[in-house]
């Protein structure tokens, strides 16, 4: 009579809500880290820049303390995010790390990923973009990737980063998704904080990645011809390769939806509600959430209601969700780091009377959101929805 | 956010610690039992340019990130901040609550204008001038201790963290030998590490500065 082992059974349910946990004081950045360390990866690649720069040195002391069995740093980063398409195509677990500009200069390659139905796991340490240069956190970045077919995750704590990180390679691997996540922090504001996180203590670390099991072949480079772009339907010009193009494009959205179920098993509902019967409703991403939670303390001293949506999965966009916790708000107040307001148009995109949007405050180029601009526009949409 | 929140900004030139006195003092007040919440602001790491970093303490949980807007308690490691503008927060002191407290690193008064004194008043603020790095290079050899210093100083103070969880914090940081700092902190890490040959020597000076700073913090008078 054999005992069955949690572990083999279920191992990324027993690591994210059964295995045992401490509280450790650390950075966000040391949150990946923790999260690689437990991950099995076969291979992870690196290129340097702030405030992204410190998570993938922690990651090469895994490969020194022998948690990550190869390693090592590309030319740059559109070079990086193409070994590691190599890396992932060849059957690797595969774990990077970028931001801001380096976003910018891998750029190509992220659609490929999708494409390629690669199951990459990508860490964004947000930034902003040049020019002018900064390397002060802001969400910009995510605006461009939203159509890049990647799953997209927003942590708002370095908890978040851990966790999410973890799933993130499960998510991505499963045989109906099997499309690269993108795992997003904000840089600095939560990278580079200390504070307290629940770390797994017990001797426990994810499955290895089987690439038998995937929807898609691997390279076998002894077995020419390797083929290193799957169906290059640039070849032919014919009514074939214009279908099929177009159906592998909806193949690649329909994996990102199919993954909406994964997600929330490990990882809860898409976004999270508090006190949805609120008149004024906060919806917020990031660390945007987090200032909105001090907003909302200060609200309530005054006696203003407001509830609040955090948006953990921003690809797949949470569509039906966010339509259906916001249809009694009178005000939505969407706050964000960034100066496009991406956020902002998702949910006026999807929204029936979207005039009851304030999407404000932004703060862009690196300042930080003091809660108490944010209870001045929670203020300012009270009054304009009373009179 | 009136409850027992205690928020520190801290502004200085890199090389001097400011991130590292930041990070001792959050690590001590979760060895007190405390919610804590650190962070460093800095541009491309350069030694002597304005470096500023957070710490916030509290008994309840903290959300709030990034730079600190409305301090409780303000810490300037070097008169520059102040003279030559280095600072992200112009002034210094923009955003202090009432009743707050700056502690200023200079064995002479900093000269403010009348504008200045007056906000001071007017908020209540307490301020003392403390001989950081004068007291570092008496005690330990090396201004490169101002910042322990300083951290010494804050506790003598404010009273916001036990001494006992201040040493056990600037024990791990100094003694740990898995803390991973940041290229050019583990540079300044090693440099300082040379002066001593062992670690225990190091922590044993670290442990003389705060003792000193804390004896000599109750000597000082607010100059407000």
């Amino acid at each position: 009579m054999s005992k069955k082992n949690p572990l083999t059974e279920k191992p990324l349910d027993y690591m994210l809500f059964k295995a045992k946990r401490e509280k450790q004081f650390i950075t966000g950045s040391e949150a990946v880290r923790e999260a690689v360390r437990r991950a099995n990866i076969d291979i992870a690649i690196s290129y340097p820049i702030t405030p992204q720069s410190e998570t993938m040195h922690l990651v090469g002391d895994l490969f020194a303390e022998g948690y990550v069995p190869e390693y090592f740093r590309g030319e740059n980063e559109f070079a990086v995010m193409s070994q590691v398409a190599g890396a992932a195509m060849a059957g690797a677990r595969v774990f990077t790390a970028t931001c801001g500009p380096g976003t910018m200069r891998a750029f190509e390659v992220f659609p490929m990923w999708s494409g390629s139905r690669l199951p990459v796991v990508c860490s964004f340490m947000t930034r902003g973009i040049n020019a002018p240069l900064t390397i002060q956190p802001d969400t910009i970045e995510m605006a461009f990737l939203l159509e890049t077919g990647m799953i997209m995750l927003h942590c708002e704590t370095a908890r978040d980063i851990y966790d999410f990180n973890l799933a993130a390679f499960i998510i991505a691997e499963e045989k109906d998704v099997h499309i690269p996540v993108g795992v997003f922090m904000d840089g600095f504001f939560v990278t580079h904080t200390r504070e307290l996180v629940d770390i797994i203590t017990e001797d426990v670390c994810l499955p290895k990645y089987n690439p038998q099991a995937a929807p898609v072949p691997t390279i076998d480079m002894e077995t020419p011809p390797a083929r290193l772009m799957r169906d290059p339907f640039v070849m032919k010009s014919n009514f074939v390769s214009y279908v099929a193009h177009a159906s592998w494009q909806q193949e690649v959205r329909a994996a990102a939806a199919r993954s909406k179920k994964h997600i929330k098993k490990y990882l809860g509902e898409l976004i999270e509600i508090e006190n949805p019967a609120a008149p004024t409703i906060i919806v917020a991403s990031g660390t945007a959430v987090s200032q909105a939670r001090e907003a909302i303390k200060l609200a309530k001293e005054e006696n203003i209601d407001v509830g609040l949506i955090k948006v953990k999965v921003v690809r797949p966009f949470p569509k039906d969700e966010i339509v259906a916790a916001l249809s009694k708000a009178k005000k939505i107040i969407i706050p964000e780091f960034n100066i496009a307001g991406w956020l902002a148009k998702e949910v006026a995109a999807v929204l029936p009377d979207n005039g009851r949007i304030v999407a404000t405050p932004r703060v862009y180029g690196g300042m930080t959101m003091p809660p108490e601009i944010l209870l001045e526009d929670i203020k300012q949409a009270v009054r304009k929805q009373t009179q | 956010m009136k409850d027992s929140r205690i928020f520190i900004r801290m502004s200085g030139l890199g090389g001097q610690g400011v991130v590292t006195a930041a990070h001792i003092i959050g690590v001590a007040a979760v060895k007190d039992a405390k919610y804590a919440l650190v962070n460093p602001f800095f541009g491309a790491e350069k030694r002597l340019a304005p470096t500023e970093s957070y710490v916030r303490i509290s008994s309840e949980k903290i959300y709030d990130r990034g730079e600190v807007n409305y301090p409780d308690v303000i810490m300037i490691f070097h008169p520059h901040v102040i003279t030559m503008g280095k600072s992200y927060t112009m002034p210094f002191y923009q955003g202090i609550r009432e009743n707050g407290t700056i502690i200023i690193n200079s064995d002479e008064a900093v000269a403010f204008s009348d504008e200045d004194i007056a906000a001071f008043k007017k908020k209540r603020l307490s301020l003392y001038f403390v001989p950081a790095t004068k007291t570092a290079m008496s005690i330990s050899g090396t201004a490169l201790a101002t910042n322990i210093v300083m951290v010494g100083m804050f506790v003598g103070i404010t009273k916001t963290i036990a001494e006992e969880s201040l040493r056990e914090s600037i024990a791990e940081r100094f003694g740990a030998k898995k803390f991973v700092a940041s290229g050019s902190t583990a540079a300044l890490d090693d440099a300082i590490k040379k002066k001593y040959a062992k670690i225990e020597q190091l922590l044993e000076s670290n442990f003389k500065a705060v003792s000193e700073a804390i004896k000599l913090s109750s000597a000082i008078k607010s100059v407000i």
